[in-house]
């Protein structure tokens, strides 16, 4: 680790080396955590490495305090915001779900309008709950082919404006999880000439700031506030995130937002994590992100040579909704060999050994990173080889959408606590739900607290169940039964 | 002034050999490549501190690969070597004047050319007119062929480094995909004794099994390998080596310093504890 002040202010780690500082000085400790450096944990100390136990401490005047950072912590949150261009930057230690809900409460009071995709992350519907904003849907479209839903055109998000002038923001998704980005500058420059708070969930975008050919980032498409999963493709420690905030933003009322849900006790490893990450996105990220790039292409030409499979890239971008495309991302579409992605995601863990980030119904999606090589870009290729040989069906019957669009009928957080009841699933049609239920991940509910359960939404959920997906979100943990309102 | 290569077999137990100078150390993009001269072993190759081969006991290892599949297939006519930089594999092969090519996929060209300069007794047939040699990954290259080979030798590194690609699954199925109906695959199968070594040979084993309807394993005795117990996988699309007409190959008229068709036979019958720890499915 570099120790001092650096000619490029990127090079510090302020927080890091305040770090490093207490555990030179070794201070003896009457205060929590009560593991004490791992002394008072053998068994603990063992598995993670006296280094991490040493540094797993409490807030404390040298080492600052996220919930008022004024020192350290302020330091590296201001390199942060430097390094993503944007006025502010606030670390977040309850992953990029709390920087998700973050925006939105600050965004929305009970009852306020919020225009957002309907293919948000559960994190969003959440905050919808928490905070009573009433959302206004705007069909994101769906690639007919893939099945897989876009991103909002400015023209869609125009209409939802002129249809609800009383909405307060607008969220997009920069990018969705199989990396396809709307035109957010447009949005943007829209929604800010109509008065409104432009959110971005950027949870798969981190790298977007750093590296070359990729989409806009969302800050500097003109967003008031992006959530930037640092953990995903920053290389921070999982949990960690930071949430960016622009100049129309007032960062006071910001903090205590984040204050309402936030820890009083943020752990130094996640925030030591985003400061030495933020460090290496700042001086090392654009060589990195090349690498990866040509990785990316690389493993996406092969794939496509072998035939049968789809590694879509950037020839996607040109459909409405699709204005940007993150090449780094290798989503491919297994649909066309008879297997549903999440069969060809399992298939690819339990018999070879390689495990990929998602599969949904018709697609796994697998995400590289400078710590992958051409050799294990070939593993994946030729694993996916050989599946085709030996596990290729025909592909009629099978189904052919991800997304289907909502009939909201009541806002989230009244539906959610509403008066439910529990109905067998099959037994659900017709009935407004009350709780979300998501195949995770990717974790986009396929239905809401609020939306009509129809026939379809009963089969999709069955039919990704009997394929292998993870159902989540329900009140029974088998997901069975679901909470529908009392009529 | 005294000079020792040492190699850890396992964090507690070393192997040592005095060296009298070295010849070579080169870092390729993959891993690093030193070759010693010794007085007890005669040159000697090591691949990232890892001993490959050393003139004395080269033979062993290179004629078990080879001779083993040869005879239980006299008539095997093309052949994929994949990885055995060094050549020595491809000299045993070019023994058999029915053999009429030779590919050998090795990812790592600088391997090669430092064999040939300083190890000529494994590299000096490389230059047969029937062998292609490509510097290519082994399953970037298997995964592209189509039936055609009639035997595949795996002489790789251990499964930690570059060579961990070629104990996948995905390899040995397109190996199964890239080989004719009589198709015979032989690699290099880790050793039984110390527990690393086991798990790797496990592993192997156990991939190999779900790709190939023959699978067989057999033994050497390689001095300078980890414990000295040394096995080979023996796959297959239908021929059994323990039926094998060995008076075919002992017309061919080979002369070999260590195998013979007494031991072909004997080299497949395994201690109990080898035989138990294949059986195992962990």
């Amino acid at each position: 680790m570099t120790m001092g002040k650096s000619a490029n202010r990127q090079e510090n780690m302020p927080l890091a080396e305040a770090l490093e500082r207490y555990r030179a000085d070794r201070v003896v400790s009457f205060d929590v955590p009560g593991h004490k450096q791992g002394r008072g944990n053998p068994r603990l100390t063992e598995f993670l490495g006296k280094r991490c136990l040493s540094v797993d401490v409490n807030s404390m005047k040298p080492l600052d305090n996220l919930t008022h950072p004024i020192s350290v912590i302020r330091e590296a949150e201001e390199l942060a915001a430097d390094a993503f261009g944007s006025k502010y930057a606030f670390f977040m230690v309850n992953g990029t779900t709390s920087a998700v809900q973050a925006m939105i409460l600050y965004a929305c009071r009970r009852g306020d309008k919020i225009i957002l995709p309907r293919n948000v992350h559960t994190s969003a519907i959440n905050a919808l709950i928490l905070c009573g904003a009433v959302p206004v849907y705007v069909d994101p479209g769906v690639d007919r082919s893939l099945g897989i839903a876009l991103g909002m055109t400015p023209e869609a998000v125009e209409r939802a404006i002129r249809e609800n002038p009383d909405a307060r923001a607008v969220l997009v998704n920069n990018p969705t999880y199989y990396g396809i980005c709307p035109d957010t500058v447009s949005i943007a420059k829209l929604a800010r000439a109509n008065g409104l708070l432009v959110l971005a969930d950027e949870a798969h975008g981190t790298h977007f700031s750093f590296g070359e050919g990729l989409p806009v980032p969302a800050m500097r498409a003109g967003a008031d506030m992006a959530a930037v999963s640092m953990h995903k493709t920053g290389g921070s420690l999982t949990q960690s995130s930071i949430l960016l905030a622009g100049e129309r933003v007032d960062p006071g009322y910001l903090r205590q937002i984040i204050n309402l849900t936030g820890t009083t006790s943020a752990s130094y490893l996640l925030m030591s994590s985003l400061d030495i990450a933020r460090r290496n996105l700042a001086v090392e990220g654009k060589e990195t992100f090349s690498k990866v790039l040509a990785l990316a292409e690389y493993a996406r030409g092969e794939i496509n040579r072998l035939g049968g499979y789809r590694a879509f890239g950037p020839d996607i971008a040109g459909s409405p909704g699709v204005f940007g495309f993150d090449r780094t991302r290798l989503p491919v579409f297994t649909r066309e060999i008879g297997l549903a992605g999440i069969e060809v995601y399992d298939m690819l863990r339990d018999d070879y050994g390689i495990q990929v980030e998602f599969g949904d119904l018709g697609n796994i999606l697998a995400i590289l990173s400078v710590g992958d090589s051409e050799l294990m870009a070939e593993r994946l290729v030729s694993a996916l080889q050989e599946i085709r040989r030996l596990k290729r069906r025909d592909p009629s019957g099978m189904f052919d959408h991800e997304y289907i669009p909502p009939q909201v009928v009541l806002p989230p957080q009244e539906a959610f606590y509403a008066k439910r009841r529990s109905l067998p699933l099959a037994d659900s049609a017709g009935r407004v739900c009350g709780e979300s239920v998501m195949s995770y991940p990717p974790g986009i509910p396929v239905v809401a607290p609020g939306e009509r359960i129809t026939g379809e939404i009963v089969e999709y959920i069955r039919y990704a169940r009997d394929r292998g997906c993870r159902i989540t979100g329900t009140v029974d943990p088998a997901a069975e039964s679901i909470q529908v309102l009392e009529e | 002034m005294e000079l020792w290569y040492t190699e850890e077999h396992t964090p507690d137990v070393r192997f040592s050999i005095r060296v009298e100078r070295q010849l070579c150390s080169v870092q390729s993009p993959f891993q690093r490549i030193d070759i010693f001269e010794s007085k007890e072993f005669g040159r000697f190759l090591t691949l990232d501190g890892l001993m490959m081969l050393t003139e004395k006991d080269e033979f062993i290892y290179h004629e078990m690969i080879v001779h083993v599949p040869m005879a239980a297939n006299p008539d095997i006519r093309r052949v994929l070597v994949v990885g055995g930089g060094d050549g020595g594999t491809v000299r045993e092969l070019t023994r058999y004047p029915g053999i009429e090519r030779i590919d050998m996929a090795e990812i790592d060209g600088e391997v090669v050319r430092a064999c040939r300069e300083f190890l000529p007794q494994t590299a000096s047939r490389l230059d047969d007119p029937r062998v292609n040699l490509l510097i290519e990954d082994g399953l970037k290259y298997v995964r592209s062929r189509e039936n055609e080979y009639d035997l595949i030798l795996v002489d790789s590194t251990d499964p930690f480094g570059p060579g961990e690609g070629l104990f996948t699954r995905e390899f040995y199925g397109s190996c199964y995909n890239a080989l004719r109906e009589e198709g015979i695959l032989v690699n290099q199968h880790e050793s039984p004794y110390y527990p690393d070594y086991t798990r790797s040979m496990k592993r192997a084993h156990r991939r190999i099994n779900e790709c190939f309807p023959v699978c067989r394993v057999y033994q050497a005795h390689i001095p300078t390998y980890p414990s000295g117990h040394w096995l080979f996988g023996f796959a297959s699309k239908g021929i059994d080596p323990l039926e094998a007409q060995l008076y075919r190959w002992e017309r061919l008229g080979i002369e070999t310093r260590y195998y013979n068709p007494e031991l072909h036979r004997g080299a497949f019958a395994l201690p109990n504890y080898v035989i138990s720890e294949l059986k195992d499915d962990a």
